[in-house]
Order: structure tokens, then sequence, then C-alpha cells
């Protein structure tokens, strides 16, 4: 579980977070949404150490990340997975070596078993005969799903997600969006997925926050996020033609 | 103030660059890997670079040194200490500065506008230390050799040029390369190509690090570390000369 607490983030005069409270559970996946700008992918990079929080505090299973020793910091981000938006795979390492990296980096496992392991991963996101291929020669969507693999090589406590349907085709998302719940409730991890595609936030939207201009507006399931009255969050939800037929 | 600013994060940046290794061994391999893309890949372009160099120094020394009361044997040692002193050590390191100095912060640059810097930041690893240490401990082991071959070659050119182009005889140039060694300028030329080398990947890694945005932010990172190299390359000159040679 991790929790954020009154968080205010700024940049420079630009006020991008303010005031977020929200928890995101064990065994969930957990949505953040809103339009671009909002202020998700900064809220993120602050959850994962990538930017700086003004004030405010950040619990991972109840111990704050912002009062972690240096050295704590690392421990607590070995047990941390995330998937970024355009993968962000080594490019002078092959998939094998890719998904290999952290387990190479932090253990002392053998070749034998670190290829079992890179194996073992690449058949949870349903991937063969791909492990000698660099980055390069891979779509889209099979470097989300090596990025997955990756994400998933050091058996973390929480997964992060930032945008990860971006730039693939809606077949494809629905693939990755089941695989990355799959994943959450078979391992028991605390996912928290950034996006704006609605179609995700209906297929795997089990506890959903949506940030506007940097607030937390609203909160719910995928459920009743079809019955919100909030103005904000129906402009977002309702935007295509093929929601707002939903919504009459 | 802005030049403060960039000169405290370039320090704050090498900080990180010299604390502990995660993991020795994969720190290792990188290094040898490195060695083979910043060294050994530059082994050709220093070669014929230093071969030609040799040679026109060799040729405009000829036609300085034209007066019959100047012993012919003077060529070899003036291209020989030309090398030594200046050419090979400087002009290399500046020639590296333009092919490896781009080529670390575009390398850098990519990694960090690809998130590939925060991937490393997020599996706990010491993103600096893991992507920029090995090329400088790189830089600072092979880059000697470099500028020694490049010297060797140098005199080679020179040694051509001077009995091809019949400027002088080869018993003469040969003379000239051994009359009057002075081990110490090897010396000098070494201890500045080490500094050199540390100006070159420490500066180029700073400016493909600290790359902000996409593509283009890339390339201007990259001629940004060319200059920024090439300056400072000929200031350390200037004061390990002053220091060492004065």
């Amino acid at each position: 579980m991790i929790q954020v607490k009154n968080i205010f983030k700024n940049f420079g005069e630009n006020q991008v977070l303010n005031d977020i409270n929200f928890t995101f559970h064990a065994g969930k996946t957990n949505l953040v949404i809103g339009a671009s700008g909002s202020g998700k992918t900064t809220l993120i990079k602050c959850m994962v150490g990538l930017h700086q929080t003004d004030s405010g505090s950040i619990l991972f299973n109840e111990s704050s990340f912002n009062d972690l020793a240096k050295k704590e910091k690392r421990k607590l981000r070995k047990e941390i997975g995330m998937l970024f938006q355009g993968g962000a795979l080594f490019d002078y390492l092959t998939v094998e070596e890719n998904i290999a990296f952290p387990i190479t980096m932090f253990t002392n496992m053998h070749d034998e078993e670190k290829r079992e392991r890179v194996n073992f991963c690449l058949q949870r996101v349903n991937l063969t005969n791909v492990n000698k291929l660099f980055p390069s020669e891979l779509s889209g969507g099979m470097m989300k799903r090596v990025a997955i693999a990756r994400a998933i090589s050091m058996k973390p406590k929480y997964l992060f997600c930032d945008e990860p349907n971006s730039g693939l085709d809606p077949q494809t998302s629905i693939i990755i969006d089941n695989l990355i719940q799959e994943i959450t409730e078979e391992y028991n991890i605390t996912t928290i997925v950034n996006t704006h595609d609605m179609n995700s936030v209906m297929e795997i939207g089990q506890n959903i926050a949506f940030i506007d201009k940097g607030r937390l507006a609203w909160s719910g399931d995928k459920e009743s996020i079809l019955h919100s009255n909030l103005k904000e969050l129906n402009d977002f939800v309702f935007a295509s033609k093929l929601f707002k037929k939903l919504k009459i | 103030m802005d030049s403060v600013k960039t000169f405290g994060l370039y320090l704050n940046m090498l900080g990180n660059v010299f604390s502990r290794p995660e993991n020795k061994k994969v720190y290792l391999k990188r290094i040898v890997d490195e060695i083979i893309k910043l060294g050994i890949n530059s082994l050709t372009i220093v070669s014929i670079i230093s071969l030609f160099m040799g040679a026109v120094v060799t040729i405009q020394t000829g036609l300085q040194l034209s007066n019959p009361f100047i012993p012919k044997y003077l060529i070899g040692y003036a291209t020989r200490e030309s090398l030594i002193l200046e050419f090979s050590p400087t002009m290399i390191a500046l020639i590296l500065a333009g092919k490896v100095g781009s080529s670390i912060a575009s390398e850098i640059g990519t990694m960090r506008v690809s998130e590939q810097i925060d991937a490393l930041e997020i599996m706990g690893i010491n993103s600096a230390a893991f992507i920029i240490q090995p090329k400088i401990i790189a830089s600072i082991l092979f880059f000697p050799f470099l500028v020694t071959i490049s010297m060797g070659i140098g005199m080679f050119g020179g040694f051509l040029a001077a009995t091809l182009g019949g400027i002088i005889s080869k018993p003469e140039f040969l003379q000239g390369l051994i009359y009057w060694f002075e081990p110490f300028y090897i010396f000098y030329a070494l201890v500045k190509t080490v500094f050199f080398a540390f100006a070159i990947s420490s500066i180029s890694s700073f400016f493909g690090y600290y790359t902000k945005g996409g593509a283009l932010a890339v390339g201007k990172s990259s001629t940004k570390s060319v200059v920024y190299s090439c300056i400072i390359i000929l200031i350390i000159n200037f004061i390990l000369t002053q220091l060492m040679l004065a």
C-alpha cells in the first residue's frame, strides 16, 4: 500500500500539485487519470523520487519515503518496478540483457538461474524467441511487454506504469492492460497506472484518482466514474463521441 | 551567476560519479567496453591524423631551416620535439574532444531524453556513477596510449616526408630523432594527456547528463560539450606548461 498525504509541488511559479491525498491499495490496479498537463506524471515522479515534493509525505507501507536515508531509499527502489511511457529499455543491451540487468546488478544469481528468470518473465508477458533481439528490432507493443518483464524481474512490491498504452493500437492496449492487472493480482503488487485512456479506465480501473489542475478532484472505481456529477470529470470521461453515447 | 551554478552542478555530478560502485564486476566490464568504444575505435583516426601531422611538421621545419649553417638533422629533432611537446598531446586531445566528446554527450543525452537514466535511478542504481565513471576511467587509461602511438606514427610520417620528399637523408633524420632526447618531455606530455582525458570525458558527460528536452537538445549538448572541452583543454595546456616547463 502507498499513501500520499498533502503533496504540494511547484515548478517555479507554476503550481503542479496542490494538496494531493490518496491511498493506493495492494493487489489492485490503481489509476491516476487526468488531462494532459494535469500533474499526473509529476505525481508519479514524486512518488518514485525522481522529483522532490515541496511538502507532504509519501508512505510506502507506513514508512515515509522522504525521511529515508539515501541508502534506504536505494533499498526501497529495488522493490519498485517502473514501466516508462517509451519503455526506457537500454538500447545497447539485448532483450535478455535488459531483463537480466537489475538481477545482475543486485543479486549473485548464476547465469543459468538468471536465464531461467528471464525466460519466466518473458513467458509471463507472452513473448518468445526475442531474447537476442535489440530494442530497436521490437514493435511498440513488444517493447512495452519487455519493459514489463524487466519491471517484474526483481519481483517488485510496487509497480508504476506511466501511460502504458501510449502509441499502441486498441487491441494491443487491452492486452497490455490485462497483463498489468493479471500481474498485479497474481503477485499482490501495489500497481499505479498513469493514463488518460478511457478504454484502460473501463478495463482495469479498480481504484481511480482523477487529477484536475493539480488537485485530486474525484476518486472512485470504474463503475462509479460513469455516474459522477463532477463537471470536470464528465468533460474528461465523455470527451469522445463513443463515451457520450454511453452517457445517454 | 549561471556559470557558478553550472560549475557547482558539475562538481556535484563528479561527487556522485566517484562513489562506490553497486557491482564491481559489472563496472569492470563497462570499463573494458568503454576502452574499446572510446579508445580502440579512435585508433584509425588518430593514426591517420598523426601520420600527416608529422609529415607536415617535417616539411614546414625543413622550409624554415634552409640556412646552410644549421645542421640538417635538426629537422628530425624539431619534428620530434614538436610532436612530443605539443602536437600529439594537444592536437589529438582536440580531435578526441570532437570525436569522443560528442559521442559521449549524445549517448548520455539520448539516455536522458529516452528516460533510460530515470530507469536506472528507479532501480536504485547511482546513474551518474554507472554511466560516467567507466567513461572517465577508460579515457584516463587509454588516451595516454593513443597519444604515445600518435607520437610514434607522427615521427614515422615525418620520416616518410623527409626521405621521400628529399628534404634530408634517412640517417640525418634518424640522427635528429635521437638527438638530445629529454625523457621528461614524454612524462610532461602524458601528464597533460591524463588531464585532457579527464576534462573531455567529464565535461562531455556533464552536458549529456543534464540534457533537457528532446533530440534537438541532445544535438545542442553535443556541440556545447565539444566547445567547452576544447576551451578547457587549451587552458589546462597553458597552466600545465607554465607549471612543468617554465
